[in-house]
């Protein structure tokens, strides 16, 4: 509150000296802008359909024609890793604005509701947080079966507590906020309270750790799939690929290391950029040291 | 204290059954026969009446619920859906060789990661700081499998120093097969826990209480580990106590990868079953020690701190 | 007056400090936190230090145990105590003088101890330097716990410090410090974080034990009401400077520098028309980054005149004996 009473340089400013003085965040910024690129332009910038067979010889180390070699029935891993990519996006993309969704409205249902909702409510988060998200997900792989959509509600019910408790807390600190106390004395309705106040407040705090949430994301999609339990083959899911490397393991390395290095690469991207955007949007939250 | 430790534990009780019943309601609201999901399309008809009656799936629904939770109670968690073997037997038989590995990852890791943030901490801005920091963000961003995919790419196929296959026989050849899978699960927290300590020490490095005692010039070495690393490592037992979680998560993996035994591999197998007691046995007692394992760590940490005791 | 200046003047001194400086490094500049002071501190008695906060009374303390923050270092001067000199010495020089012949209590009592140790092994850690059993150890914490007149002592020995008020950790600190049997104590501001009630108390132990066991205090302090009560000799800082230094009798019954009389001026206690407002000194501290030329105190004084502006003054000898850095006391000045 009290920022916005002094001269505040402006976003693209502040973004600009962040990035210009953090150079992992940068490179943050730029891995995700790469994977994402490609995960957008993948059927226009794969080099060889990525589910055809034999359009190489099998299992081959990289060469010119196939950047990350091809393997065990000759397909070529380059096309199947951005395609893959492709999924990955796909899978966080829709889990994380499903669970941001979810986690907004209890949040705010716990924040707003009786105290013994808010209990409950707090007592299933709990509950939904003490599962492992993988031992989870393979109980929902159980019931439902292994698809692209069970992937995407598994980690969407596992997101699910951490942003709902985010939104609770900074709900139930403005609920008796002195100005929102006179705002509602002269009439103005709760929702538009709601979305007027709370709504730009949690909004930051929740993008940044979406931010920095969808390497898990990405992570339980390409375990599950590796598992045989998330994406079916021939879908070129990275789990996928690596599932395939890792039976041929001992002929090829070159599966495993190109269906690994997007998810590392991913990984760093995603942190460095939600480490930055936290910079950027919410220097009280940087922690000293 | 006592009273505590009692709450704690009936609030964890509580959530292990909440748990529980998330899961066994799922099996509900999906459409369809309850019976006919858990066994898939290949069961027969005499399979399903079978498996409906031994579940209790044709009593009403909170009555199952309460079936279910009466025999939890009494150590019963149903029946192998092919084998008719008490589930509870199956999974306590593989429990021990998850817990070893979680162990011993659990282990390793913290005494690495304490070493290494403690040692950033007292050289912080030196290359060897810096050095531990990329490290450290490096380990974090590798998944556990895929972590596990390269040590048997790097340690097994190419070196052949370890085996990658199975749990061993007899003590040494067990340790031999322990090595690379408890490094696998465990080298990402040493990034974790080192992080952590690190940042903590610095913290606690400036408090009031190390400057007196230098006042009192007392060596460094005894500052450093009674007065600064006593405290710092709090944290990270807090951080361990929550991690319990995800390295169930990753034992499933390394389990699979490394063909072991264990609670990770049975889970894996009795999904591709569609075991669905099996599954719902397993999940109930990682979710149990996951939350005693929180317990725990709430425990050692008022061990190690006063004022923490004087809360309860 | 002037005869107790003059003896304490002829014996030779615990600690003598001569034309310290200490800079501190900040990213906006070099602060001159302590510029060219001398001081001495006599053999067995009580030396107050006082001037309001950032003055660098603090500073000065930590200067003399040297436990002075990473940032800021010795410009110039020297810090004498028998043959060493403080304002120079090795990490390991200090390791042997600190807790043998130097200790220190600390302002806030609450943070001072461990929190995750027992009292009693604090109190047997600082004497790790001793060749005496565990049990004598702790017999000897006992006895300096009933010294500082904690009740039931040899209880408080497993006591964790948060079971303690403010008041009882002073008087922890305290023991903890006289056990060490320093010659010389620095207390910094020890009772500015207890209530009005203790921290007369904690004076007198202070005065009474200082007088037991005949060790040098230099006491810190911007409530001059204490400072009078224990002090043997007292220096006023401003802006990093000494401006005033004599006895307590003299400065507090005829204070020389114009800075020293406001001080005076502002002390609740010795107000006698009821105001609606305490007085206060209009005015800030000057930057310290760039010290103004001539008298520093020039901005906020009712007496500065063109002299002030262009001339730095020294430490005139003034009326009672003490010395001041005032134009007003220059002798010169009066003949004119």
């Amino acid at each position: 509150m009290t920022d916005a009473a002094l001269p505040e340089p402006t976003l693209l400013a502040r973004s600009l000296r962040v990035l210009s003085g953090n150079r992992t965040g940068a490179l943050g910024f730029v891995l995700v802008a790469l994977i994402v690129g490609s995960a957008i332009l993948a059927p226009w910038i794969v080099p060889y359909d990525p589910a055809a067979i034999m359009v190489g010889p099998r299992m081959a180390p990289p060469s010119a024609e196939h950047w990350l070699g091809t393997d065990n029935i000759g397909r070529d891993i380059f096309s199947r890793v951005i395609a893959g990519g492709r999924i990955a996006m796909l899978v966080a993309a829709a889990s994380l604005s499903a669970a941001l969704t979810a986690g907004l409205a209890l949040g705010l249902v716990a924040g707003l509701g009786p105290r013994w909702l808010d209990n409950l409510l707090l007592l299933i988060l709990d509950a939904l947080r003490s599962f492992p998200v993988i031992v989870f997900g393979l109980a929902v792989v159980t019931i439902l079966g292994p698809s692209l959509f069970t992937v995407v509600l598994v980690v969407t019910i596992t997101s699910v507590p951490i942003y709902a408790r985010i939104v609770r807390t900074q709900t139930l600190a403005l609920k008796n906020a002195e100005f929102i106390l006179a705002e509602r004395a002269m009439g103005v309705g709760m929702p538009r309270l709601l979305f007027i106040h709370v709504l730009p407040n949690v909004l930051g705090p929740l993008l940044i750790l979406a931010s920095m949430d969808v390497p898990l994301v990405i992570a339980t999609e390409a375990g599950l799939s590796f598992l045989g339990m998330g994406v079916r083959p021939p879908t070129p899911s990275w789990g996928v690929i690596l599932n395939d490397g890792y039976n041929f393991i001992r002929n090829s390395p070159w599966p495993v290391i190109g269906g690994s290095v997007p998810i590392i690469l991913v990984t760093l991207g995603f942190t460095f950029m939600g480490e930055a955007l936290r910079d950027i949007f919410d220097p009280k939250l940087r922690k000293g040291g | 204290m006592l009273f505590y430790t009692a709450q704690r534990l009936v609030l964890s009780v509580v959530i292990v059954m909440v748990a529980v019943s998330i899961l066994t309601l799922m099996l509900h609201v999906v459409p369809g026969d309850p019976a006919v999901m858990i066994l898939g399309p290949r069961a027969t008809p005499e399979l399903i009446e079978r498996t409906r009656e031994a579940m209790g799936l044709d009593r009403p629904l909170p009555v199952q619920v309460a079936m279910f939770f009466a025999n939890i109670l009494r150590g019963d968690l149903g029946q192998d859906v092919f084998t008719g073997r008490a589930v509870s037997q199956i999974v306590l038989e593989q429990l021990p060789y998850t817990m070893i590995l979680i162990s011993v990852a659990i282990l390793w890791s913290a005494a690495c990661g304490i070493a290494l943030g403690a040692y950033s901490a007292l050289r912080r801005n030196t290359w060897l700081d810096t050095l531990s920091g990329v490290v450290s963000v490096g380990t974090i961003s590798i998944p556990a499998f895929v972590m596990a995919l390269y040590s048997v790419l790097i340690f097994a196929v190419w070196l052949g120093w370890l085996p990658a296959i199975g749990a061993g026989d007899g003590f040494w050849d067990g340790i031999t097969h322990l090595i690379l899978p408890a490094f696998a699960i465990g080298v990402a927290w040493v990034g974790y826990v080192s992080r952590i300590v690190r940042a903590s020490m610095l913290e606690v490095m400036t408090q009031p209480h190390v400057r007196m005692a230098r006042a009192f010039g007392l060596p460094e070495r005894r500052i450093t580990r009674s007065h600064i690393l006593k405290i710092a490592v709090l944290p990270a037992v807090t951080l361990i106590g929550t991690g319990v979680a995800h390295l169930f998560s990753a034992a499933v993996f390394v389990e699979v990868i490394f063909a072991r035994p264990g609670i990770g591999a049975l889970l894996v197998g009795a999904v591709n079953e569609r075991n669905y007691p099996i599954v719902l046995g397993a999940v109930l007692i990682t979710t149990g020690i996951i939350v005693l394992a929180t317990l725990i760590s709430d425990l050692v940490v008022a061990l190690l701190d006063p004022r923490q005791r004087e809360e309860f | 007056m002037a005869t107790h200046a003059t003896a304490t003047a002829t014996e030779e001194p615990l600690v003598a400090v001569e034309g310290l400086s200490v800079d501190f490094d900040t990213p906006r500049g070099t602060i001159q936190a302590l510029r060219d002071i001398d001081l001495t501190v006599p053999k067995g008695k009580v030396l107050g230090i006082v001037g309001e906060s950032g003055c660098g009374k603090s500073t000065l303390a930590y200067s003399l145990i040297g436990l002075l923050a990473e940032n800021a270092r010795v410009a110039g001067g020297a810090i004498r105590m028998g043959e060493h000199d403080l304002a120079r010495l090795g990490a390991a020089g200090w390791r042997d003088l600190r807790g043998t012949r130097v200790a220190m209590i600390f302002q806030d009592p609450m943070t001072a101890l461990n929190p995750v140790t027992t009292i009693g092994q604090q109190m047997l850690d600082i004497q790790y330097r001793d060749r005496i059993s565990r049990s004598e150890k702790r017999a000897r914490a006992v006895e300096f716990l009933e010294q500082v007149q904690i009740p039931d002592a040899a209880s408080k020995l497993d006591a964790y410090p948060h079971q303690l008020s403010g008041g009882m950790r002073q008087r922890v600190c305290i023991a903890m410090a006289l056990l060490t049997q320093p010659d010389l104590l620095i207390a910094d501001e020890p009772t500015t974080a207890l209530d009005a009630t203790l921290e007369m108390q904690i004076v007198a132990l202070l005065r009474e034990l200082q007088q037991k066991f005949g060790c040098s205090v230099v006491f810190v302090s911007h409530h001059l009401g204490t400072v009078a009560e224990l002090c043997d000799d007292v220096a006023v800082m401003y802006a990093g400077e000494v401006v005033e230094r004599g006895s307590a009798r003299s400065l507090f019954h005829d204070p020389q520098h114009p800075y020293t009389q406001a001080l005076l001026d502002c002390d609740p206690a010795r107000i006698k028309i009821a105001t609606r407002t305490l007085p206060t000194i209009p005015g800030t501290l000057p930057d310290l980054r760039q010290p103004p030329r001539g008298c520093a105190f020039r901005a906020r004084c009712p007496h500065a005149w063109g002299r002030c502006e262009r001339e730095h003054p020294p430490l005139y000898p003034g009326a009672a004996g003490q010395r001041v850095r005032c134009h007003l006391s220059d002798p010169a000045e009066d003949a004119a």
